[in-house]
């Protein structure tokens, strides 16, 4: 049972994935290899993997933030508008990082200290924030920015883009935060059951306030890729981006209820999609075929674990249904979360 | 984090962004105006959008151009407008080892850097449209000059209404930068001792929103029943300020003109409410496009002042200050070839 079990993880099936797109991009087109073609591939994934970053453990908690892209356009704004006053760019930066840490504490305060519902309250920031945005800049485009600079967001080391490196670093940083830290413990412990949790005396609230400036800091720096690599900052800029990075997220096998998923998988999902992405580009499929594509392997991704999740019944038999529900209402009267916290991490 | 960026990144910055490359380049090169055609050139147009029918018209001129050149042509592009959805495009183009990009950009900047790696792999960049930073291009196919544009709306609602009487310019937006240059030509125009019977009243904004131009048509005539024309030098205002007049008593007797739409149009003037009004053909603007990107590739031009490159049936073209190529004077559309467009 152990190796079904293993091999029928969602990250094994990702990694398959990975696999499948780039041994196809590879010998479907040959331009799909080349250096330039890669470390464009992964440039280009740069922000959405940020944003996707700052996702993962708000999700795990069984929140959302639906603002991150709106954060991000904000940030843009803020970086041209400061920038065309004179300001130099070694202070524009610590300045775009607070301000969207600022943005992150007001989603916080919202979902936190009022107990608002977090998509509710980030679908209305998603909209104030890209509506800021364009109050801070209008439609103009600011550009211009540092010669020496901008190579950061461009260039890279043979095929990996210095703005991967970062975003490596920042997925380190998040894996080690979310698989082995007692804060990461806690992430699932309250995606699993939030009352539970609060029994077990995690602080919930700071826990979640925690990581929406998080959040707010990650979109802030990837605001600061997109405006170098674009070397345009306008108030429309990331438009959409958060659901690409939504996408990402539950592709990558992270419960939109919480308390099941790894940084890993995340990853996988995010190098298949950019790879999916690059090889139907090169392919010339449309732009609306290309969303059909994505849209289906999301679908995909969550229905694939529905149809094989009876053969779980084997490990836990019978209760199982019952004991989702209570999760999902946020229940937990049937105790034993410990149980449930290891099935959950057997994947699929 | 700030920190992981400047640490992550800092020190060597050796490059795979042509800026410094690309532009030296489209400079250094010496043109060969008696230089074949290639055939077989592979020319891909990339539209703001590829679902807008004004862009449409102008990739199928652009890829009929290119079939008469006995080359490859295609049309690819996102589906919005955004000013960063071109760049992976532009890459894929560069990938796709395409031999030159005709663009019509979403965001000068945002492109600038993309377009710069394309032209320092020898692949051509036009412009069309909508340019993109000069030093990211070789050449940009602009519509018609705004001088071009502005005397010839003058020469049309002056031939309509007889050459006397009081006109008024519903116009766009207070603030719109081509608006207003092509209302100070209209006005410079108006001077000429040949219109000295024409009396031109205050222009009126009706900030391209389809409402506000109707009602701004309407008041225009109540406060002057003896108004005899307009001229509405916006896509929106001339269709909302004809839906007027044609349910008016003021239909026929009235005259409208403007920069509009044979598509938005086409029943006004078959119902006698509009007989001409004009708009540049973005079918020939893609058509020329794509013949100064063959030039350009088959090494022909450089997209320095001066040069000259025919471009099949709108005969030889000079290439103007900053790489300029200018399509000419607008098309003028009547109840005659409303029919042969569709854009």
């Amino acid at each position: 049972m152990n190796t079904v079990a293993r091999l029928l993880r969602w990250e094994t099936v990702l990694f398959v994935l990975c696999v499948l797109v780039f041994s196809f991009g590879a010998t479907t087109t040959p331009e799909f290899t080349e250096q330039g073609n890669l470390s464009f591939l992964l440039l280009d994934y740069s922000e959405v993997a940020l944003l996707a970053l700052a996702l993962v453990p708000i999700i795990l908690t069984g929140e959302i933030d639906l603002s991150v892209a709106s954060v991000l356009g904000f940030c843009s704004a803020l970086t041209g508008a400061l920038w065309e006053a004179g300001l130099s760019f070694e202070t524009i930066v610590p300045l775009v990082i607070l301000a969207g840490i600022v943005l992150g504490s007001v989603n916080a305060v919202l979902v936190v200290r009022l107990g608002l519902p977090s998509l509710a309250v980030t679908i209305g920031t998603l909209g104030l924030y890209r509506g800021l945005a364009y109050v801070v800049l209008g439609d103009r485009a600011v550009t211009g920015f540092p010669e020496n600079y901008r190579p950061l967001a461009t260039d890279s080391i043979g095929f990996l883009p210095y703005a991967a490196i970062v975003v490596i670093v920042v997925g380190l940083l998040v894996a080690l935060l979310v698989h082995a830290t007692p804060a990461g413990r806690s992430l699932f412990a309250v995606g699993l059951g939030e009352g539970t949790a609060r029994f077990s005396g995690v602080r919930v609230g700071r826990l979640k306030i925690a990581l929406y400036l998080l959040s707010g800091a990650l979109a802030a720096l990837a605001s600061l890729i997109y405006t170098l690599r674009y070397n345009s900052a306008r108030a429309d800029n990331a438009n959409g981006m958060e659901l690409v990075a939504v996408a990402a997220v539950l592709l990558g096998g992270v419960s939109i209820f919480g308390g099941r998923g790894t940084v890993a998988g995340v990853a996988l999902a995010l190098l298949a999609m950019a790879g999916l992405r690059n090889v139907l580009f090169l392919d010339d499929v449309s732009n609306e075929i290309q969303n059909v594509i994505t849209g289906l392997l999301l679908i995909a991704s969550v229905l694939v674990p529905v149809v094989v999740k009876p053969r779980r019944t084997n490990d836990v038999p019978l209760e199982t249904t019952s004991v989702d529900d209570g999760r999902r209402i946020g229940g937990d009267i049937d105790g034993d979360p410990d149980r449930r916290l290891r099935r959950d991490h057997e994947g699929v | 984090m700030t920190a992981t960026l400047i640490a992550g990144c800092g020190g060597t910055t050796k490059g795979s962004d042509a800026a410094s490359g690309g532009d030296e380049k489209a400079s250094e090169g010496s043109a060969n105006p008696d230089a074949p055609l290639k055939e077989g050139l592979k020319i891909a147009l990339l539209p703001k959008e590829i679902d807008n029918p004004y862009m449409t018209v102008m990739d199928k001129g652009g890829t009929d151009a290119v079939t008469e050149l006995k080359g490859t042509g295609k049309a690819v592009g996102p589906s919005d407008a955004q000013a960063s959805s071109q760049v992976s495009y532009i890459n894929t183009l560069i990938q796709q080892g395409q031999d030159a990009i005709v663009i019509a950009a979403n965001d000068p900047n945002a492109v600038a850097p993309a377009l710069k790696e394309a032209m320092s792999k020898d692949i051509a960049v036009v412009t069309l449209d909508s340019d993109a930073a000069k030093d990211a291009r070789q050449v940009f196919v602009n519509q018609a000059s705004s001088e071009e544009i502005g005397r010839s709306q003058v020469k049309l609602i002056a031939d309509q209404i007889g050459g006397a009487g009081k006109i008024a310019i519903l116009s766009a937006t207070p603030n719109a930068t081509n608006q207003n240059t092509w209302i100070e030509f209209m006005q410079d125009e108006l001077k000429k001792p040949e219109y000295s019977k024409i009396e031109l009243l205050p222009t009126v904004y009706g900030d391209d929103d389809d409402q506000k131009s109707f009602q701004e048509a309407q008041a225009l005539l109540q406060k002057n029943p003896d108004l005899k024309g307009i001229i509405s030098p916006t896509t929106v205002g001339i269709a909302a300020a004809a839906r007027y007049l044609s349910s008016s008593p003021y239909k026929g007797k009235v005259k409208l003109t403007g920069l509009g739409t044979p598509n938005q149009m086409r029943q006004f003037v078959k119902d006698g409410t509009v007989t001409e009004f004009a708009l540049w053909d973005p079918g020939e603007l893609g058509y020329l496009a794509a013949y100064a990107a063959a030039a350009l590739a088959s090494g022909q031009i450089t997209g320095a002042e001066g040069e000259k490159f025919k471009a099949g049936k709108l005969g030889e073209r000079t290439i103007g200050k900053d790489g300029e190529v200018i399509l000419g004077p607008p098309t003028t559309f009547n109840s005659d070839n409303i029919d042969d467009y569709d854009f």
